[in-house]
């Protein structure tokens, strides 16, 4: 076990070593000046010329790399070009949404999915199984944009129970921050149930059709038992690998809903750094990213060693 | 009994003070679409700073009302020199910047030579480029001395990068703005709102609002659920495509107004073949500026024939120079010898660009072009298009206020160049006269319209939308402000 996590925490570092490179080099061919952009089209060459100065843009690029790399390995994420404050503060603040919510949604999705999984995957082939694919099918097409309007009109326009957008801050009350957050929740959630449910079902279905279950029944298991001690358990797997990979989508690959409810995310940050050519943001916060999306991958990796012994020496 | 009465009396005379019968709310959420980069007009280009602060926040000598007209503001009179070059100003006394310092004279030089300094990122230092020196004569008096008379100073003055900052905020501005408007900078959660509150010793008629919020909402689509939740009440520049939505409710109000927005085609002239009048003529003739009108804008603009906003008084409407007429632009394109010819225009990521591209594209293929669009960024528009002048044509509102002057510039992006059209702005610049800039003005109009260096498009609408019971917000932006003074609840 030592030896297995030694090998992944390796290759984590490699990989978070390369990704600054490539993330620094594909911001750096980037056209656009993050100055010019600032002061618009009637900035003269010498105002250009102090701000550029001011944001340190004038400096070689290697130094410029080696500066941004150092201050990431003590913590300090630089100061955003566009807003000039720290990028740790707004990165903080964005969390503050993103984080609860990507929980919530995943919480939520799981909650519905692996039950219904199970249900549609021990009735294969009967109605309840074709029905509630049939319900997976329509949520894994319908587009995450139009369900997360069609939210809003039902809930915040007809019926009044809930805000349309926007995020107090958690610092207007514990409840009115949820109560903002609960539409958010269930467009991101019910999608990502739907993809989750079908992922479930299908290896359960897998494991099911495997010679130790039907070695299991000849053995005299029951059914039930079967199910869920011996397949429940081997299908979890993938299951697993589909939450990490929608964990990290849910934490800043959100933007559209974001933008719908008017919510201070980090999807929306990255999005608006981008635009706005706030570089160091940008730079910043899509390392973060990658060293959390690293981090989920380890977390599951590690999941699969406890999900499945055999894992702990592949 | 005349006890019982007179305690009735008191009673009620208590309560019409406490209660100024069914107090009106004071309180207002706006939407925003972008969010500001910081909050600092003097340091930035960006129009969503002057949609939060300007007026509310930050004032200067002068200020725009919502005509476009030039209204004192901190300064309050002022007189001109006979040569037009020294502008003696009378300021305000007893008024304070929301940190309790007061305002006065050195305020003024502070700011203004602050703003034209070797280290300046005001991102309209031009308009300050004529100042040659700020005297202080005493504290509520100063003099400006000019390098050449500047028929436009007095309205650059009022312009959001000309507000008078004190020496103690000035550096922390951006996060913290510190003016001497009505409104105090209250709060900002970056990324979702922006809060104002009443300042409780404004020097002028003090606000009907105790506070306003700004939210950013940055999707048209949000923005109309937005609207008809109640969760904000104004949206003062409004995605006009969402309008239909919202037109019928007897509960709020659409208001279409104007803007200083010309949005062109601006082509290249600098470059074969948009260097030929025949090419940029038949460009022309083959836009027909309604169709592009009701795609692009809602069927909201105002069609344009040359650079200029047709509320100004010195407007002239010479959209028939050119009127649509495809077989003109073919024959002309023949004579040209521009058959097939291909050409690319950048569009910036507007809806008006988006959908206008799609419209001129087709118009232009109808006589014998091969455009292509090639959607952009606005980074890359501004540095492909507007530095590097690497494009053939493109779509673009050019929103500053007043800006002919713009075609009379060297080197600008679209490379025009005609030596009577540069005269004739040379001529504003010293000319007093508003009858005189005002022929002056249209002369300027008449060569554009002709030479058509941009096919001239639409004005940009202004449409908001806000609930029916409030009044006093702009329905016409000769600047992008929001400006909540005269803001109130009717009930």
């Amino acid at each position: 076990m030592g030896a297995f996590l030694a090998r992944r925490l390796l290759v984590a570092l490699l990989t978070l070593l390369l990704a600054s490179l490539v993330v620094f080099a594909v911001l750096e061919v980037l056209p656009g000046d993050p100055a010019r952009l600032m002061l618009g089209m009637n900035a003269s060459p010498e105002a250009l010329a102090a701000l550029r100065e001011q944001m340190g843009l004038e400096q070689p690029l290697l130094t410029r790399y080696l500066a941004w790399t150092s201050g990431l390995l003590s913590f300090d994420l630089g100061r955003s070009y566009t807003y000039s404050v720290p990028v740790s503060a707004l990165v903080l603040e964005r969390l503050s949404v993103s984080l609860p919510l990507a929980l919530a949604s995943l919480t939520l999705s799981t909650l519905i999915a692996i039950p219904v999984g199970i249900f549609a995957a021990s009735r294969r082939g009967a109605t309840g199984d074709t029905l509630s694919m049939g319900l997976a099918q329509v949520g894994v097409a319908i587009p995450n944009f139009w369900f997360a309007l069609l939210l809003v009109y039902l809930f915040a326009v007809w019926l009044r129970w809930v805000p349309a957008g926007g995020f107090p801050g958690w610092g207007a009350g514990v409840w009115p921050a949820m109560k903002a957050l609960i539409l958010p929740t269930l467009a991101l959630a019910l999608p990502q149930a739907a993809i989750l449910a079908r992922v479930t079902r299908a290896a359960l279905i897998d494991a099911l059709d495997q010679d130790y279950i039907r070695t299991a029944r000849a053995k005299g298991v029951s059914r039930s038992s079967v199910l869920w001690r011996h397949a429940l358990r081997n299908a979890m797997i993938p299951v697993a690998t589909i939450m990490g990979l929608q964990f990290a989508f849910l934490l800043a690959g959100t933007v559209v809903v974001e933008n719908v409810f008017y919510l201070p995310g980090l999807g929306r940050l990255i999005f608006q750094a981008i635009t706005q050519r706030d570089l160091i943001v940008v730079e910043s916060v899509v390392m973060l990213l990658v060293a959390s999306v690293i981090l989920i991958n380890l977390l599951v990796d590690l999941s699969y060693a406890l999900i499945d012994p055999r894992q702990r020496v592949a | 009994m005349r006890k019982w009465k007179l305690g009735l009396g008191v009673a009620m005379l208590a309560l019409s003070v406490s209660m100024p019968a069914f107090a009106a709310r004071t309180d207002l959420v706006l939407g925003v679409i972008l969010e500001p980069p910081h909050l600092d007009p003097t340091a930035g280009a960006a129009a969503a700073i002057d949609e939060i602060v300007y007026a509310n926040v930050f004032e200067g000598l002068t200020r725009i009302g919502e005509n476009g007209d030039v209204l004192p503001d901190l300064a309050e009179r002022w007189t001109i020199s006979d040569d037009g070059k020294v502008y003696t100003f009378k300021l305000r006394t007893g008024v304070k910047f929301h940190d309790g310092t007061s305002f006065d004279a050195d305020d003024v030089k502070f700011s203004l030579d602050r703003a034209r300094a070797p280290d300046s990122t005001n991102a309209q230092k031009g308009l300050f480029a004529e100042i040659d020196t700020v005297n202080v004569v005493d504290p509520a008096t100063v003099k400006i001395t000019l390098k050449e008379p500047q028929g436009a100073f007095l309205y650059n003055l009022g312009w959001g990068d000309a507000v008078i900052v004190a020496p103690e905020s000035a550096a922390t501005n951006k996060e913290k703005p510190i003016g001497t408007g009505p409104f105090r900078f209250d709060s900002w959660a970056r990324g979702s709102s922006i809060k104002l509150v009443k300042s409780p010793d404004y020097w002028g008629e003090p606000v009907a609002l105790e506070r306003a919020e700004f939210r950013i909402v940055p999707d048209a689509a949000a923005a109309v659920p937005a609207i008809l939740s109640g969760d904000i009440q104004a949206y003062p520049f409004f995605p006009s495509d969402g309008v239909s939505q919202i037109e019928g409710d007897s509960r709020f109000k659409v208001v279409v107004g104007s803007t200083e927005g010309e949005t062109i085609l601006a082509m290249n002239n600098r470059k074969p073949p948009f260097d030929k009048l025949k090419v940029r003529q038949a460009i022309a003739y083959a836009i027909d500026r309604q169709s592009v009108i009701d795609g692009a804008s809602s069927g909201l603009g105002t069609p344009i024939g040359s650079h200029f906003a047709p509320h100004n008084p010195a407007y002239l409407d010479l959209t028939g120079v050119y009127p649509h007429d495809p077989e003109k632009a073919r024959a002309l394109i023949k004579e040209a010898g521009a058959e097939g010819l291909k050409l690319t225009i950048k569009l910036p990521p507007t809806q008006y660009a988006r959908l206008g591209g799609e419209i001129i594209a087709s118009e232009l293929r109808e006589v014998g072009l091969d455009p292509e669009l090639v959607p952009i960024e606005w980074a890359e528009w501004l540095s492909q298009v507007f530095t590097d002048k690497n494009f053939d044509a493109t779509i673009v509102s050019h929103t500053e206020p007043n800006d002919i002057d713009i075609y009379a510039r060297k080197d600008y992006y679209f490379g025009y160049d005609n030596p009577a059209f540069d005269q004739i702005i040379a001529d504003l610049n010293t000319e007093n006269d508003e009858a005189k800039r005002k022929e002056l003005y249209g002369e300027a109009q008449k060569i554009l319209a002709q030479d058509v260096p941009a096919a001239y498009l639409f004005e940009l609408p202004k449409v908001g939308v806000w609930d029916a019971k409030l009044e006093g917000l702009w329905q016409n932006a000769p600047i992008q402000a929001n400006d909540l003074t005269k803001v109130r609840w009717t009930d």
